[in-house]
């Protein structure tokens, strides 16, 4: 790869060689394409562990693993998905890659920390993994109490993993703040900044305000283990319902740290492939921030069932309905783009089209699940997971995998293979309806989650998802495979191969050390002035 | 950044190297205005990991209030107190220290970080001393508590929130005597001048936050009855 790029001259990939020069990098490019690496690491081991817990459900009574192992094979597809994939995909891969570049900046704020950022989620993620070889968990990726402190010493190696890997999101989301607030280019504006970096902005203030509640709580938790302090322990006059809501306070906005940059992803891929101005750009980036802070006050709705007050479940569930506001602000607007758009149908855009069929319905089964009455008969059935799912797999991944497209002929300087990409997309799609559409159903009827073994009434649909999540992985295992092959051999992409207006494609790809070479890029307009098909 | 550069041995506190911004930096005052952001949003994710813990001491002083009043009574108002006014003197030489720094009078900078330090260290040294007697007495946090003077139930409890809100005080204490000496040893090496003091501003903000945090702990725990 090194040797053709040299061909274009110098950049960020052949700008220093070896082994070490990537280790100690602080280039915003590079330390992006190594969380990359690590996030399709991570995707691909918790994906496995996916597949065997479906292989354990696809017959009632032909089990495949003990249940045991079940339970840590579901805490480890958990925890891992959750800590070490979905909330560092997109801000720290392609975030760290793109921001700083669309904002016309040579680096973000603070490289070494960006650096550090990256060495700190390694150690968590490292952490997490031994306990893999030293009894394990099997407290599902909540870790509730009083179970968490009964149960085996593995956990506590899994918490104090997600506790380091925390700061690792914290550090990227303030690094990323300081640098929007700090890098702009010049004319660059806050009503011209790109869609993307007003998600990636409202995703950091919920990473710098609610990681460290749930850095405090899993210390904690860690506590409860080693000091007995009890604050979480009934048997010692504590409380483990505050343990939910101190999670919760985390976890809940961390739905939206997951969610949010996948629509800013959308918001860029959008109007690039309708060749039309977005529309509602004021209200999509507005409807940013309102979703992050309607994040802070819906946590409540976890614990409808947990002995809350009947006032307190009222509340929550009202606030909660609210998050369909923003969230369908941003959803119409982005089809009020593509109508009367010129569009085409690149692999991006078709990950863009797949995040909007498969988030609007994980959003509006969140809707569902927000109504108090429904949400009883629902509490812990196979419809919250095909819910979250929805959202996270069909939301966030596919925004995660359209940027890879969108973005991979800027970061590697060859164009991907359009034929595989999309054969691959169609794979995905008809795998991820396939897998958890049936979830929705069986659900429904009363199929519930975290079990090991499932009654034979159920084993229609639980056939149907298992061969589903066969799809799923052939699908994944094709973008892999056109992304290495592309990488290595695919035809020269030009600089902006599909004639987009935000300040990165401006750049050469591969971009130069330095993003922008000698010049800074001026800013004179706003990013989306796209005018028809052949403009 | 390029202060890495800076051959050993040329520099030192009287003689500072000349400053050279990161490049990706308009200017120097650019760059530290934004490390300086980027520490306040770090104090903030600070209050909101230290404010978690203040609502679970709230919410059980609420519910057993009787045990918290008697629990209280067993620490030791004085030291506590001594505490207290040492931190408060600390911050007035860590002000002196950083302002000194601005001005580029590195010497007396250095003189006011080590007392700094010093009043650091004796303020773990009260620490020290609190915690063994109480440990002596066979109070500790929750389930390994075994006093036989206080045998109010939930008692327990509020030694849990008594050690570990001021063990982890004390832990960023400790954190902060190891930055001011870090500091100490970048004005030696003659990093720190008139043109660019932002490490030591950034380590009094870091300190003076440690030291609110105890002015919020010392009357919740000691004196609130």
């Amino acid at each position: 790869m090194a040797h053709t790029a040299e061909a274009h001259g110098d950049n960020y990939l052949n700008h220093e060689k070896g082994l070490w020069s990537w280790m100690t990098t602080v280039d915003h490019k590079r330390i992006g394409l190594m969380y990359l690496a690590s996030v399709c690491f991570f995707f691909f081991l918790g994906g496995i562990f996916a597949l065997i817990i479906r292989l354990n459900l696809m017959h009632s009574g032909h089990p495949v693993v003990d249940a045991n192992t079940y339970n840590k094979l579901m805490t480890y597809h958990g925890a891992i998905m959750v800590f070490l994939v979905i909330i560092p995909a997109i801000p720290a891969s392609i975030g760290n890659f793109v921001l700083p570049m669309m904002l016309g900046a040579k680096d973000v704020a603070f490289p070494k920390l960006n650096l550090a950022s990256y060495y700190i989620y390694l150690a968590g993620a490292t952490f997490a993994c031994l306990a893999l070889f030293l009894g394990g968990a099997d407290t599902g990726w909540t870790f509730y109490t009083p179970y968490s402190i009964r149960t085996g010493g593995g956990v506590i190696l899994v918490i104090f993993g997600a506790f380091v890997a925390g700061f690792s999101s914290i550090l990227t989301g303030l690094n990323f703040i300081v640098t929007i607030q700090k890098l702009r280019a010049p004319g660059l504006t806050w009503n011209r900044l790109p869609l993307l970096l007003w998600a990636l902005y409202a995703t950091s203030i919920i990473q710098v305000l609610a990681t460290p509640v749930l850095a405090i709580t899993l210390v904690l938790l860690i506590f409860e283990h080693v000091f007995k302090v009890g604050i979480f322990d009934p048997a010692l006059g504590g409380d483990p319902v505050l343990f939910q809501h101190f999670f919760w306070f985390y976890s809940h906005p961390a739905v939206y740290i997951m969610i949010l940059p996948a629509m800013g992803v959308i918001s860029e891929i959008i109007p690039v492939f309708s060749r039309k101005p977005i529309f509602g750009y004021r209200a999509i980036a507005l409807a940013s921030f309102g979703i992050a802070l309607v994040a802070f006050i819906v946590w409540g709705h976890h614990l409808f069932v947990s002995g809350q007050s009947e006032l307190a479940n009222f509340v929550f569930s009202l606030l909660t309905m609210f998050v369909a506001i923003p969230t369908g602000v941003k959803v119409f607007s982005w089809v009020g783009t593509m109508y009367k758009g010129s569009i085409r149908f690149n692999a991006p855009m078709l990950y863009a089209l797949g995040f909007i069929e498969l988030f609007t319905i994980g959003g509006l089964t969140g809707v569902f699940l927000a109504t108090l009455a429904i949400d009883v008969h629902l509490t812990d059935t196979y419809f919250v997971i095909a819910h979250f799912h929805y959202v996270m797999v069909g939301g966030t991944i596919m925004g995660f995998v359209g940027g890879m497209h969108y973005w991979f002929p800027k970061v590697t300087g060859k164009l991907y293979n359009e034929t595989v990409a999309m054969w691959a997309f169609i794979s995905i799609i008809i795998g991820f309806n396939l897998t958890f559409f049936p979830q929705f159903i069986a659900g429904t009827e009363g199929m519930p989650r975290r079990y090991w073994s499932q009654l034979p009434e159920f084993d229609l649909w639980n056939t149907l998802s298992t061969v589903g999540s066969w799809f799923l992985l052939l699908g994944f295992l094709m973008v892999a495979w056109n992304m290495i092959k592309s990488a290595k051999s695919g035809p020269a992409a030009g600089d902006n191969p599909w004639r987009a207006l935000t300040l990165e494609w401006q750049s050469k790809s591969p971009p130069p050390h330095d993003n922008f070479g000698p010049t800074t890029p001026t800013v004179t307009h706003w990013p989306y002035e796209y005018k028809g098909a052949n403009v | 950044m390029s202060h890495a550069s800076v051959p050993a041995g040329k520099y030192n506190a009287d003689n500072p190297a000349p400053h050279h911004f990161g490049h990706h930096f308009e200017s120097a005052e650019h760059e530290f205005s934004s490390a300086k952001q980027g520490m306040w949003l770090f104090m903030v994710t600070e209050v909101l990991m230290i404010g978690a813990i203040f609502v679970g001491y709230l919410l059980f002083r609420l519910r057993f209030p009787e045990a918290f009043h008697e629990a209280h009574k067993e620490l030791n108002v004085k030291l506590g107190a001594l505490n207290t006014v040492i931190l408060i003197i600390s911050s007035a030489t860590m002000v002196l220290g950083v302002t000194a720094a601005q001005r580029g009078n590195n010497r007396r900078s250095i003189g006011m970080l080590i007392t700094t330090i010093f009043l650091g260290g004796c303020f773990c040294l009260v620490k020290y001393f609190e915690y063994t007697h109480k440990f002596h007495e066979g109070i500790f946090p929750g389930g390994l508590y075994h006093f036989e003077g206080l045998t109010v139930p939930h008692a327990p409890l509020f030694f849990s929130f008594y050690f570990v809100m001021t063990g982890i005080h004390a832990f960023h204490v400790v954190v902060g005597m190891c930055l001011i000496t870090w500091i100490i040893t970048r004005i030696k090496r003659g990093q720190i001048s008139k043109e660019f003091f932002t490490p030591v501003e950034l380590v009094g903000f870091y300190w003076h936050f440690v030291d609110l945090v105890w002015i919020f702990l010392f009357p919740l725990l000691y004196l609130l009855g």
